[in-house]
């Protein structure tokens, strides 16, 4: 009997050390193990390799808008089960999941701020949202900001990140594509400059409208960006893809976007090209005019040989 | 004719072979089988309407995907005369899975721009199976723009599975390419009339589709990603690909519901490729009918309208007061039309 009697093991019960979950974080991109508040400090890049984590729009706002300067709209749109999608779990739970994970609506916050004073049209996209996919509201909240900033005579800023449409709206999905390009191309025939900042990762849907349609196209250091995903591309072509292929710097390099930008430059980076595009104002009406009265992005004097139209 | 059969439309050929049986086995021996005839003729009919009437959206994309059906060279043969095709993007190539050109309609000037996947093998490897790199967007934009200077409306006519996905097109700007389409089209001063032929494969169809009215042949589907794709990501299987295309609401008569289409050109009943004759007079009618209401716009109409179209397009909810959360009263739906 003895033979068969299963041997007794003693679990030793270490006693673990107290280290709360949350204080360190190891980095992607050097496998260097950050501290989280000093990571937090340095606007989540690695203070090593200057690798950049992903960020909310909570701590992008932070990044980019004059502080107090934000004021939310078109905060009242939801999602619904358009399609009624069946099969997978339901889009609604989906929603509320996300909702609760991310205390947002939807994947984008919109509104007007200022950045270094100046009022501009501001629309952030959260990855953790649903993989930033853009969706009904998405769309709808975008083409509201351009047509705001189209009313109001204000530069935009769409700090985009996305895997690309969100499947469970079917084509109201596609056709935002449609729609976010529409009130772009409204606002093109203006002199109201339309910045697009790409982050980690913008991809298909969102990369093919709005997000390639920039005045100007920043950057952030190795973000993804591209049309159709690595994998696709993997198993369609059987080709061996490029080093880097896909990456911000990738892209620079293949001449789509204007500059990479390290986070900690970006707030001043815009500022910067908001200035710089500025033109008519300066040369038309004296600088004096810049922030005040009737010189707000519109040119005083219209001048046909300066017209940027297509 | 020898055209490949779909697994749905497999009963309806045993029918057809027992037919065919059954009149060799007359003519050998003299027999005569008319009442059997008829009576297996009208089965035959019966079965092909029950059939088709119930196609599975599945079915549809199978039907919309068929290798024999008519494709955008087919149309322009049928229903385009003083055909002049334009090549080249003026940029870096010609791409040939994206045919445009200018020719006339009924008698009035057109200019037409729409994938071509190839007929034969020789031809598919040519047009690279209808999926369309940079240059094939760049080509539409170059020649709708020279359509739109010299006041020509715009035909797009839709066949694509999608924009290529290869090193090559992403390393010259595909999304761009496409994105710059979606926004150029509406500044466009001309009519433009879409049809969706075929497959129409996400961003690959919409950078030509971004029209005053889009039409959906009977059959055809129009979708933000492949059945096969939204099954692999939200199934984590492709096999579910018949379950996704009914959730994703594909097909032509579920886009009329939703507004994306604004009508549907009927099909022969067992599809395009059974008549593409009959199939190119149906599309005829319906773009020349929409050419017409069409020309009453004046270009700012024309761009206007399509704005507000577009502008239209999706499905949310719209709380009352922002502060104001959980009240289901101030809750209204914000319809697509």
């Amino acid at each position: 009997m003895g033979f068969f009697k299963k041997p007794k093991y003693i679990t030793p019960k270490q006693k673990k050390r107290d280290i709360p979950a949350g204080l360190w974080r190891k980095c992607p991109g050097c496998d260097g193990v950050l501290f989280q508040q000093a990571l937090a400090d340095s606007l989540q890049v690695c203070p090593h390799c200057g690798y950049h984590f992903p960020i909310t729009h909570k701590e992008r706002l932070a990044c980019l808008a004059d502080p107090d300067s934000w004021e939310e709209h078109d905060s009242n749109l939801e999602s619904v089960d358009a399609l009624e999608f069946t099969g997978v779990a339901p889009y609604p739970e989906k929603l509320a999941y996300n909702q609760k994970k991310t205390g947002m609506q939807d994947a984008i916050v919109t509104g007007v701020c200022s950045i270094h004073g100046r009022p501009t049209a501001l629309g952030i996209m959260d990855f953790s949202f649903l993989g930033a996919s853009m969706g009904s509201v998405v769309g709808e909240r975008i083409t509201c900001l351009a047509e705001r900033a189209l009313e109001e005579r204000l530069p935009l800023i769409l700090v985009c990140a996305s895997g690309g449409a969100r499947m469970y709206e079917g084509m109201l999905s596609l056709m935002q594509m449609a729609k976010t390009s529409g009130a772009l191309s409204r606002l093109r025939e203006t002199r109201l400059p339309y910045i697009s900042i790409l982050t980690h990762p913008t991809m298909a849907g969102v990369m093919a409208s709005f997000a390639s349609l920039g005045d100007v196209i920043l950057a952030e250091p190795g973000a993804l960006i591209g049309f159709a995903g690595e994998r696709v591309i993997r198993e369609t072509t059987h080709e061996e893809l490029p080093s880097g292929f896909q990456t911000a710097e990738f892209l620079l390099d293949h001449g789509l976007i204007d500059q990479i930008v390290p986070r900690s430059e970006l707030k001043a980076r815009i500022s910067t090209f908001l200035d710089l595009l500025d033109g008519f104002t300066s040369f038309a009406a004296g600088a004096s005019e810049r922030e005040g009265g009737d010189g707000k992005g519109e040119p005083a004097v219209r001048d046909a040989s300066a017209s940027e139209s297509a | 004719m020898t055209l490949s059969t779909l697994e749905f439309e497999r009963p309806i050929r045993d029918l057809e072979d027992k037919r065919e049986q059954l009149l060799q086995l007359a003519q050998e021996h003299g027999i005569d089988v008319a009442r059997e005839l008829d009576s297996l003729n009208s089965k035959l009919a019966d079965l092909k309407r029950t059939v088709y009437a119930n196609l599975t959206p599945w079915q549809s994309v199978q039907l919309a995907r068929h290798p024999s059906r008519p494709q955008t060279q087919d149309y322009i043969n049928r229903i385009i005369t003083d055909w002049q095709e334009l090549h080249g993007d003026r940029h870096f190539a010609d791409d040939e899975a994206m045919i445009t050109g200018l020719g006339k309609l009924e008698g009035r000037k057109i200019a037409v721009i729409g994938q071509q996947k190839g007929q034969d093998a020789i031809e598919r490897v040519r047009r690279n199976f209808g999926m369309p790199h940079p240059e094939g967007y760049r080509k539409a934009l170059r020649v709708m723009k020279l359509a739109g200077r010299f006041g020509i409306p715009i035909l797009c006519l839709i066949d694509t599975a999608g924009a290529y996905p290869g090193v090559g097109a992403e390393e010259r700007h595909v999304a761009e390419a496409i994105a710059v389409n979606l926004r150029e089209m509406f500044t466009l001063p001309v009519p433009i009339v879409a049809v969706v032929i075929g497959e129409g494969g996400s961003g690959g169809a919409l950078g030509i589709g971004v029209a005053d009215r889009v039409l959906m042949l009977q059959y055809a589907y129009y979708s933000v990603i492949s059945p096969e794709g939204c099954a692999a990501i939200l199934w984590k299987d492709r096999a579910f690909a018949p379950d996704a295309a009914a959730a994703l609401k594909m097909t032509a008569p579920d886009l009329l519901k939703l507004g994306v289409a604004d009508e549907i050109v009927p099909e022969p009943l067992e599809g395009a490729h059974r008549d593409p004759d009959a199939t190119a007079q149906e599309v005829q009618q319906a773009v020349a009918r929409c050419f017409n209401q069409l020309s009453e716009y004046s270009p700012e109409q024309l761009q206007a309208t399509r704005y507000e179209h577009f502008r239209r397009m999706g499905k949310f909810s719209v709380k009352s007061q922002p502060a104001a959360e959980d009240k289901p009263q101030g809750v209204e739906d914000k319809g697509v039309h």
